[in-house]
């Protein structure tokens, strides 16, 4: 804050306590004896008159009070302008030091667990119970409290992994979140009509459920084509690049023709935020023994 | 001076009462306006896109800034829910501000990234699919209906007349970057980037 503005809230701060001051002695009315005057201020309306008494004492005294604990409390706290206070009080500091204190307090608990591998992590009690409070404010919201995903969001309570289920891999997962995307059409942009109709069949077929057969049986080709890149070619899917299997019963969009209809279509787009900047190393090494027991 | 005399003399009165009330606005407010606090961007803070600007415009339009705010306080309890404080610097664009007074909902000053877009689009639809327990409202209109393009020109301009630095070239394309989006990709779009200029690991 540069000096003229500095003075320029010093004064009017200033002048406002020692104004109130002022005012308050400037119409103080005389008061010689405790003793009511009987005076009326001359005017009558109805047969009613009004007295001019002057404050009472103990009222008069608070509103000093006020005037002396406003310069008390500009002293101890900045209220002028770029003077700090005695106390040296910002709500910056005062916000650090809760968190320092917080952290003292449950960082410990946290760290207790933070070296320990994941797998014998996630059979301690103890920790599991802080997981599992850690799962419901962080991770609940997308993947269910019971970690069982919906429509979009992964099942993380069964063996069906997009990136893999190993420790370090789910570390990696919640450290720097993951970028799932699927190109409308995989690789093959050209992709007619027909011949969506024929890939659809044909990974139906992967489950024996294929609509028609002889579709199926022609989309071998289209899907050599526009899916073999990612999913590999018997459809198995890449963990590396978070390809899913197509062959098993595990769908994260939905198994029906229209379904995955529409996921060829128009691909699709998922994000699973990164974590590394929100909860602290030791949070992440809890939640993934967490995430790693659901499905152990 | 008489007391009699301000009691019986309004236009002295009102000047006298006008003299007494300001102080607070003197020294609370009209510093504010010249700080360099208050009116420098903070570092890396760029002015909303188009297509941003279009779904600050539908939050104030669904009312959002009725049940949610945008200014996490220095409190611990806040700063471990939200992320870090909000900071002046921040909001130096943001014309009005959408600082909100009542948190019916979480605030959502950092809300940018923390959801998955899917997601977004999924809770704005149906809140209670992936939130059971919300009492907030659907608004699926918002997957039907499309930008309105014709203004978003005007918007942006009108912006950089208040001095947010938009480049001519930016306003000139503002309408294109818009024409044809649906309202919800430009609703998810201003959330994804709320409060993502600050960053810090805990």
């Amino acid at each position: 804050m540069s000096t003229f503005w500095s003075i320029w809230i010093s004064v009017i701060v200033l002048g406002t306590v020692f104004g109130c001051w002022w005012l308050l002695y400037a119409t103080r009315k005389s008061q010689t004896t405790d003793t009511e005057t009987n005076k009326t201020v001359g005017h009558s309306f109805d047969g009613i008159e009004e007295y001019d008494n002057p404050l009472p004492k103990w009222w008069y005294y608070l509103f000093v009070a006020t005037c002396v604990f406003a310069l008390g409390y500009l002293a101890l706290y900045p209220g002028l302008g770029n003077y700090k206070g005695l106390l040296g009080w910002t709500s910056t500091n005062q916000w650090q030091a809760e968190v320092q204190q917080a952290n003292a307090r449950y960082g410990e608990l946290y760290a207790k667990y933070g070296d320990t591998p994941v797998p014998e992590l996630s059979e301690n009690d103890d920790a599991m119970q802080m997981g599992q409070r850690l799962f419901a404010n962080n991770c609940a919201v997308c993947h269910g409290s019971a970690g069982r995903g919906s429509l979009g969001f992964p099942n993380l309570t069964d063996d069906d992994w997009l990136y893999g289920g190993d420790p370090d891999t789910i570390l990696t997962t919640l450290h720097e979140g993951r970028n799932g995307n699927m190109p409308a059409k995989g690789t093959m942009p050209n992709m007619t009509t027909e011949q969506v109709n024929q890939v659809v069949n044909y990974v139906l077929s992967f489950s024996n459920r294929a609509k028609d057969e002889e579709a199926a049986a022609a989309g071998e080709q289209v899907f050599a084509q526009a899916c073999v890149a990612c999913h590999g070619p018997d459809g198995k899917g890449n963990q590396a690049m978070g390809a899913p299997n197509l062959t098993d019963d595990t769908w994260l969009y939905g198994s029906t023709y229209e379904w995955i209809r529409e996921t060829v279509v128009n691909g699709r787009q998922n994000q699973m935020p990164a974590q590394g900047d929100r909860l602290s190393d030791d949070q992440i090494q809890i939640l993934a023994a967490y995430v790693y027991s659901l499905s152990n | 001076m008489k007391h009699e005399i301000v009691e019986k003399n309004l236009g002295l009165m009102i000047v006298l009462i006008i003299f007494t009330i300001s102080g607070g606005f003197l020294a609370e407010v009209v510093p504010l306006f010249f700080l360099d606090e208050t009116n420098e961007p903070i570092e890396g803070l760029e002015p909303l896109s188009a297509l941003e600007l279009e779904g600050r415009d539908i939050y104030i339009r669904e009312g959002c800034h009725v049940c949610h705010t945008q200014q996490i306080r220095p409190f611990r309890a806040e700063t471990e829910r939200y992320g870090h404080y909000s900071v002046a610097g921040e909001f130096v664009y943001d014309r009005p501000f959408l600082w909100g007074s009542k948190r019916t909902g979480p605030d959502l000053a950092r809300v940018g990234g923390r959801y998955s877009d899917a997601w977004q689009r999924q809770h704005l639809y149906n809140p209670r699919s992936v939130v059971p327990e919300s009492n907030m409202p659907a608004f699926p209109w918002l997957f039907e209906d499309r930008i309105d393009h014709t203004e978003t020109e005007a918007r942006l301009r009108t912006l950089q007349t208040l001095g947010v630095p938009y480049t001519d070239e930016q306003v000139a394309a503002a309408a294109d970057e818009v024409q044809g989006k649906f309202e919800i990709e430009a609703l998810v779009a201003y959330l994804q980037q709320l409060g993502t200029v600050i960053s810090e690991k805990r």
